[in-house]
């Protein structure tokens, strides 16, 4: 039932003259779970609104699900399910009527629509809430009632907008466990869009990050966060530490000491806080004076000063105070150090 | 917030002494209120009197409602003929045109909905001359209740759009539609399934609205009317100027008893609305 | 097609219906009249005959000093009353209101016999001051009893918009402004008012171009009342004189619709006056 994605030479200028995509071309596998990210504006959504035909993309783009071009047909055609940012549940109908809303259209017999609305409610574990109206259900219920509606007509493709958005942090993290859960087992091709770093690692099996209306970068998950193609995709995902210096017999000449570079040869570096590790005196790379440290409850981040454009960001696991002032060594873990196309050399 | 809140709520204000402030606004509100109550009050007892001049010891009849009945009652029914139609009518024009201006935000829409609302902004008089100078020539039309009914539904339209686009524009009618679309809904089905359901408290409310102003409707009517197509208020201006005072109030009686009804279900659909957050 | 430019297509195509009714009945039909308000023997200075003729002048002063005076009584009456309802609950609170607002729905017919109820040669008030004073007060029959039925209709609609504003208003700022100091009256005019004026600006407009617009009252009471509307029905039902009766009313028209517009600007929402 699931089927592959493939978007081609894909732009849109909207009506008042703003372009939010300039032409991409994407091909999703079926099976898949392709996580669209970038910051707001960024074209994500509009990506997912032509994927579904909400939006048509400008003259030459085409969109094709396996071998079906279908770029003209519109939505109330295509067979997906759409998931949106405020579920847009129908406040007119209980959570059954949303959920069976799609099987009533496909005048799907009375009786094969209940077996069904009662499968999707199992599967997202409302059965409870059939009869319920749709204002009486909390966020992470109402969601959740998106979902199974979305899923009943068995569509080739679901299609969620940042689905998860409007819920507070806890919820937000059990439920991407939920979803990501259903998707998988389900096996069904699905388009996530979202601006949460952390959401799209764990939910995508590949992660499209979008800047500006283009790619950034497509990848895993691995290869985008240990392997950013560009500053821009460095930054957005995690955090990064930048440093700029001489490069001397191997090894980059900051204020603060010297960085071996294990074979790069650029002025510019970029590492991650969690592969920054506190040594003893002697054993370090850089030394640098604490400027302010934030208990996370599982780890401590630090924010250090190292004569740097910008403080460095430190993570360490130790569970000791820092104190402001206090001078720390640091020492960068092997294979740390990235370079990236178009840092000066 | 935490802490005694620095704000008295209502009840505990009064709980303290009040100031003369106070007795005084009571007062003048009263006062106020006995202006607008007293006449109503006075007309439906005139009314209900053998003899006005005489007053209540004359006695309580219903001969006075009876003659009016048996004088007017041709103007009553079609006041509610009249009204019914222009129900009708409104929402056949109105609710698409909420529609429209609801989803399609543009300055044209923003046009369209000043346009709208001319013939209430100017005085009734003027649109009742404008229709009979252009249609007065056409006999059928101008001879029958239609004229009048075109005039109430200018007139009252502009209130059935207003009342079913608020409730559009609180509803989000863009993603209903879109996931009623997503799930295969054609659009009349998508309009009859979901956008026409979660607008049916602006509809109710719109509908009270234009009753009531279609039954009371002077201004536009008084011009427009014929011998043969008298509406309630015309002919209460006719007993108004030639019938004793008693068939005045009596008939005056008939429509408050007509209107008020109404009226009441107005403000309790409007505090049903207010409650749900529409 | 562009599924958002298809949707906009149909959207528009939706308000055809009413569109083409309103261009059939209301466009249309004004144009004539203001092409025959310009067909008399003065041609199109006929419009500026509500200036340069005296009669029409006296008319039309009249009727704009008498809209302007409900207006401005109507206005002090409402604040009055309307903040105090709003801000204070008492038993028998909600049956008041109800009461007052009872007006609303009242043609211009009616209110003219309630007046005359109250002010008119069998009148209340006329049987209260021969009671008081031996003299009958009768005052319905002129510019005194549209004042009076003026405001009868007028009170009911603007106490609500008060009211309902008063609700909407921030607590904070008053509670910021008695923390700083500020007596009752001083919060009142410092903090309440200025926070009202959009509804007071909007009211007041519908208050004054219902008022300059109103029919049934003055007919009712008396056809010899001078108030535009009623010139306007003399010059059209009397005198046949359809070129100025198109003429004034053109000319009326154009004042509510810019006292409204006018409002709008300023108080920046919906308005528009009902009769």
């Amino acid at each position: 039932m699931a089927v592959a994605i493939r978007l081609e030479s894909c732009a849109k200028t909207f009506a008042d003259g703003t372009r939010a995509l300039e032409p991409i071309s994407i091909d999703i596998a079926a099976g898949e779970t392709v996580v669209v990210l970038g910051p707001s504006g960024c074209g994500k959504t509009t990506i997912l609104r032509i994927v579904a035909g909400l939006e048509s993309p400008d003259g030459g783009g085409r969109v094709f699900f396996d071998r079906e071009d279908v770029t003209a047909l519109p939505i109330e055609k295509r067979g997906v399910g759409m998931v949106f940012q405020s579920y847009a549940l129908f406040p007119n109908m209980t959570v059954a009527q949303n959920v069976g809303y799609g099987l009533r259209v496909r005048k799907l017999p009375r009786e094969e629509r209940q077996k069904r609305v009662a499968e999707m409610l199992a599967l997202v574990d409302l059965e409870r809430f059939a009869a319920r109206r749709v204002d009486q259900l909390s966020g992470g219920q109402r969601q959740r009632v998106a979902l199974a509606r979305a899923l009943a007509i068995r569509p080739r493709v679901l299609l969620l907008d940042e689905p998860l958005t409007a819920l507070d942090a806890k919820l937000r993290e059990q439920l991407r466990v939920e979803i990501d859960r259903l998707l998988r087992s389900l096996g069904i091709t699905a388009v996530y869009v979202t601006h949460d770093q952390a959401e799209a690692m764990a939910l995508g099996d590949r992660i499209v990050v979008m800047e500006r209306g283009r790619i950034a970068q497509a990848g895993t998950p691995q290869e985008i966060y240990l392997r950013p193609a560009t500053p821009f995709v460095a930054e957005f995902i995690g955090t990064m530490n930048r440093l700029v210096g001489e490069v001397v017999d191997g090894h980059l000449v900051v204020a603060a000491g010297r960085v071996p570079l294990g074979g790069i040869a650029a002025r510019e570096i970029m590492f991650r806080p969690e592969d920054v590790r506190i040594v003893e005196p002697g054993a370090h790379h850089l030394r640098a004076t604490v400027v302010a440290s934030f208990f996370l409850g599982d780890h401590t981040r630090l924010v250090v000063d190292a004569g740097s454009a910008a403080p460095l960001v430190v993570e360490t696991r130790a569970r000791r105070k820092w104190p402001r002032g206090e001078t720390v060594h640091l020492a960068l873990a092997e294979g740390a150090v990235l370079a990236l196309p178009g840092a000066s050399p | 917030m935490t802490g005694p809140s620095p704000r008295l709520s209502p009840k505990a204000e009064g709980a303290k002494r009040k100031p003369a402030r106070y007795w005084l606004q009571l007062a003048f509100t009263l006062a106020v209120c006995a202006f607008l109550v007293v006449p109503v009050f006075m007309s439906i007892l005139a009314g209900l009197t053998q003899n006005f001049f005489v007053g209540l010891n004359s006695g309580l009849t219903l001969r006075w409602v009876g003659e009016v009945w048996g004088l007017y009652s041709d103007t009553i029914w079609r006041s509610i003929g009249i009204a019914l139609a222009c129900l009708a009518c409104t929402i056949v024009l109105g609710v698409p045109a909420a529609y429209s201006l609801a989803r399609a935000r543009n300055r044209l829409t923003r046009w369209i909905e000043e346009l709208l609302v001319l013939p209430v902004a100017v005085p009734g008089l003027a649109t009742a001359l404008a229709l009979i100078l252009l249609y007065g020539t056409w006999r059928e039309f101008r001879a029958s209740w239609l004229f009048i009914l075109v005039g109430h539904v200018l007139f009252t339209l502009p209130f059935m759009v207003r009342s079913v686009l608020a409730v559009m524009m609180s509803v989000d009618l863009a993603a209903l539609e879109e996931a009623a679309a997503s799930l295969g809904a054609s659009f009349p089905r998508r309009f009859a399934t979901v956008v026409l359901p979660n607008v049916r408290p602006g509809i109710l409310a719109g509908a009270l609205m234009v009753l009531t102003l279609s039954m009371g409707e002077f201004n536009l009517t008084w011009m427009l009317h014929t011998p043969l197509t008298k509406t309630l208020p015309v002919g209460l201006a006719d007993s108004y100027a030639s019938m004793r005072l008693e068939i005045g109030s009596a008939y005056t009686l008939v429509f408050l008893v007509m209107i008020v009804p109404l009226l009441v279900a107005m403000q309790w659909a409007a505090t049903r609305m207010e409650r749900k957050g529409a | 097609m562009d599924p958002a430019a298809r949707n906009t297509r149909r959207a528009l195509l939706l308000a055809a219906p009413a569109l083409g009714g309103f261009a059939a009945f209301w466009l249309l039909p004004m144009a004539r009249l203001v092409s025959v308000g310009a067909s008399g023997p003065d041609g199109a200075s006929a419009y500026l005959a509500v200036v340069t003729n005296p009669r029409y002048f006296r008319s039309l002063a009249s009727t704009v000093v008498l809209s302007m005076g409900v207006t401005v009584a109507t206005l002090a009456i409402s604040l009055v009353a309307g903040i105090f309802l709003q801000r204070n609950r008492f038993p028998g609170r909600g049956l008041l209101v109800s009461l007052m607002t009872l007006p609303l729905a009242f043609p211009g017919v009616v209110v003219g016999f309630l007046v005359i109820l109250l002010a008119g040669r069998q009148g209340l008030i006329g049987d209260v001051t021969s009671w008081l004073f031996g003299e009958k007060t009768v005052f319905a029959y002129g510019m005194g009893g549209l004042f009076l039925g003026y405001l009868y209709f007028s009170i009911p609609r603007v106490i609500l918009t008060i009211m309902a504003a008063v609700e909407k208003l921030d607590p904070a700022l008053e509670e910021a402004a008695r923390s700083l100091g500020a007596s009752t009256w001083q919060v009142t005019r410092d903090v309440v008012l200025p926070g009202l004026a959009p509804a007071m600006i909007s009211s007041a407009a519908i208050c004054f171009a219902t008022s300059m617009g109103a029919f049934g009252t003055a007919f009712t009471l008396a056809t010899q009342i001078d108030v535009l509307p009623i010139t306007i029905y003399n010059e059209f039902t009397n005198y046949a004189n359809f070129a100025m009766a198109a003429s004034l009313s053109i000319v009326l028209g154009v004042i509510t619709w810019a006292a409204l517009a006018g409002a709008r600007t300023l108080a920046g929402s919906g308005v528009a006056a009902a009769a």
